[in-house]
């Protein structure tokens, strides 16, 4: 019987994927440990390529048909029970029943996330028909609720509209009240602004968290943009080429950064109040190709601490403070460190 | 919508007149006229031939009026009594020709598309979810078999086992005892018996790129966002295949199902002609060779007719299907 720790909602361990393609095996997820507090959200945050959005499908099972996956994905239901998602049969009753009424998904794109031939009504109503029982009457004023609530005006009118008649905003208004639809305990979203213009980034972004807030969901943001997330989020787990190498409380990694790749993104945050004619830093280098992964540390080439050590070992995970941990061997030996102290 | 079907009608108005002329034109066009062919037929037969009989017959059928003149009296007789005009080889007026025949060809036609449409869809789908698979690479090794065999060799083939194993009267769409005879119970029976061959034969031929088009616009949208975000929700894998990629897969079949119409009227001549078939395309193939004009002329318009009427079909078939296209 697979155990949880009390509280958590979601636990993912030791998460591999790899993707079997003609030119080789493409290793996208390497080991990814994070888990969800019920209620609370996390932020997993990495440039593109890092494997955070295939982390996060693989939650639902959503990968195509050429990803292997392992690992244990446990998640806790409402009785209590603890369903290991990962082994569930591929588009099975139990994963389509979670999909349905336990975790939910926000796309990054609303433009092709959305069919362009059913109405908004239809899509949206869809779920809810399926597993709420729920008439098509019923149905339609839920969704007119719901587009109301995720600030849709004339949502009696729009509701049978066609996506393409939304604009992008709106769509991606209409997509966070498709994931409502369905009651979900927990929220994903994957890069939920990056289609969007810059002015209605932090409309959707606030809308997301007054929807957490409001239906008490526990939420997994995928982003890659740190400044982002550091309002929104109570955990960040930053992600590099298919490891998470550090996670941690916001507050935490934000003032303490372990790992030399955080401090880099940290870095590159442009700041409002920095000296004129400053340039906003850069990591120098580019991500290794994830189909022959480096031996050793793969941050090391583009690490300005990098040792002789960094070559051959696989950095482990060290704790270094009460939630905070770092895979970096800057930091071997302090795990005892932490221990005495405590 | 209506207002919409309605303003393409009369658009069509113009468009029929000017293919009336140039179909007219066209039969014009070879030097001589059906007189020659008849001369010619009568002297190879070993007949004296008669000028002051051939020269009644130009006046008979008008042969000595001017060109623009016997247009007009051919479309005068088109719309006010729906008179195509007479066929000289026939020597019977043309409209107890041809609706006959067309009604044949659209039943050969339509039942060999509905008879591919049923072999296709199911294949196209299963090859594209199951795609690379040993059944995929089957299927589509038969596809590409159907493609290239021609129509008239299969023709042949399946005429062979009808009559070798069936014991079935091979050829045509009836059996002797029926040809003549006019409709009846027994007469319907005894066509749905002959043609079994013929949907087959034709059916065949479109059936394999049918294949191939749809197998390749399903794989076109099975990887799209909108079938992941679909998935998401829960749905069934048949349920979601169905409702998603597949409506949005036929929306490039549907913009062309219309163009069908014609090609089913005159496509299969050759296998019309293997088959002896009594359906419009060998018909159509005679008159033109025999410069049977108003034969030949009243064929065309009609088939022109059923081009734009089909292209019709398809525009408003779109319409249906794909709400992102606006009629004005």
């Amino acid at each position: 019987m697979d155990t949880m720790t009390e509280g958590n909602i979601l636990e993912v361990r030791d998460l591999t994927v790899r993707f079997m393609m003609n030119e080789g095996t493409v290793h996208a997820v390497n080991g990814v440990t994070f888990s969800l507090p019920e209620g609370k959200s996390i932020g997993i945050v990495g440039e593109s390529g890092c494997g955070k959005t295939v982390s996060a499908y693989s939650v639902t099972q959503l990968l195509p048909k050429t990803a292997r996956v392992s690992g244990q994905i446990l998640f806790r239901e409402k009785e209590g029970t603890i369903t290991d998602i990962a082994k569930l049969p591929v588009d099975g009753k139990e994963i389509r029943r979670i999909r349905g009424q336990e975790i939910s998904m926000i796309f990054q794109e609303p433009m092709s996330s959305l069919s362009p031939v059913h109405t908004v009504f239809n899509q949206l109503a869809e779920a809810m028909i399926l597993f709420q029982g729920m008439t098509k009457k019923q149905a339609r004023e839920r969704c007119v609720e719901l587009l109301k609530l995720v600030g849709i005006e004339n949502a009696e009118r729009r509701v049978d509209e066609y996506p393409f008649q939304f604009s992008g905003g709106m769509r991606q208004r209409a997509m966070i009240a498709m994931a409502l639809a369905r009651n979900p305990r927990i929220l994903i979203a994957d890069e939920p602004t990056t289609a969007l213009d810059v002015t209605l980034q932090a409309q959707v972004l606030s809308l997301i968290q007054e929807m957490q807030d409001e239906f008490k969901l526990s939420m997994i943001l995928i982003t890659h943009a740190l400044g982002v997330v550091a309002h929104m989020v109570d955990y960040i787990h930053i992600m590099y080429l298919g490891r998470v190498v550090e996670s941690g409380p916001t507050l935490e990694i934000f003032e303490n950064p372990k790992h030399p790749y955080t401090r880099g993104l940290l870095n590159s945050i442009p700041k409002l109040h920095g000296k004129r004619g400053q340039r906003v830093s850069s990591i120098p280098g580019a991500v290794p190709s994830a189909y022959s992964l480096p031996e050793g540390c793969v941050f090391r080439a583009r690490c300005s601490e990098r040792r002789s050590a960094c070559m051959y070992e696989i950095p482990r995970r060290i704790q270094v403070g009460s939630e905070h941990y770092v895979s970096c061997c800057l930091y071997d030996g302090e795990e005892d460190q932490y221990a005495a102290n405590a | 919508m209506l207002r919409y079907i309605a303003k393409r009608l009369l658009q069509m108005i113009p468009m029929l007149f000017l293919i009336s002329v140039v179909s007219f034109i066209i039969i014009q066009l070879p030097p001589g006229s059906y007189l020659n062919t008849l001369i010619a037929q009568m002297r190879t037969q070993g007949d004296e031939i008669n000028m002051e009989q051939v020269e009644a017959l130009r006046i008979r059928y008008s042969l000595d009026k001017p060109a623009h003149i016997r247009y007009l009296n051919w479309i005068k007789g088109i719309i006010t009594e729906g008179d195509f005009g007479f066929s000289f080889e026939w020597n019977r007026p043309v409209k107890t020709l041809i609706w006959e025949r067309l009604a044949l060809s659209l039943t050969v036609s339509v039942s060999s598309l509905l008879f591919s449409w049923i072999i296709a869809f199911p294949i196209a789908i299963y090859s594209a979810v199951k795609k690379h698979s040993v059944a995929d690479y089957s299927l589509t090794f038969m596809g590409f078999l159907g493609l290239s065999v021609p129509n008239f060799m299969l023709a042949l083939i399946l005429m062979y086992i009808a009559s070798v194993y069936f014991k079935f009267s091979v050829g045509g769409l009836f059996s002797p005892d029926y040809v003549m005879a006019p409709w009846s119970f027994g007469k319907f029976v005894d066509l749905l018996k002959h043609l079994w061959v013929p949907m087959i034969v034709i059916g065949m031929a479109g059936t394999a790129g049918l294949i191939r088009v749809l197998r390749n616009n399903l794989l076109d949208e099975l990887e799209k966002p909108y079938v992941v975000a679909a998935r998401s929700k829960g749905i069934s894998p048949v349920r979601l295949i169905f409702k998603y990629p597949v409506r949005l897969a036929l929306i490039p079949f549907v913009s062309t199902v219309g163009w069908q119409l014609p090609q089913m009227l005159s496509g299969e001549a050759v296998t019309a002609t293997v088959l002896s078939l009594p359906t419009a395309a060998p018909l159509l193939l005679g008159a033109l060779r025999s410069q049977d004009m108003y034969l030949a002329g009243s064929f065309l318009l009609l088939l022109s007719c059923l081009t734009m009427i089909g292209t019709l079909i398809s525009d408003i078939l779109l319409v249906i299907v794909d709400p992102r296209i606006r009629y004005e």
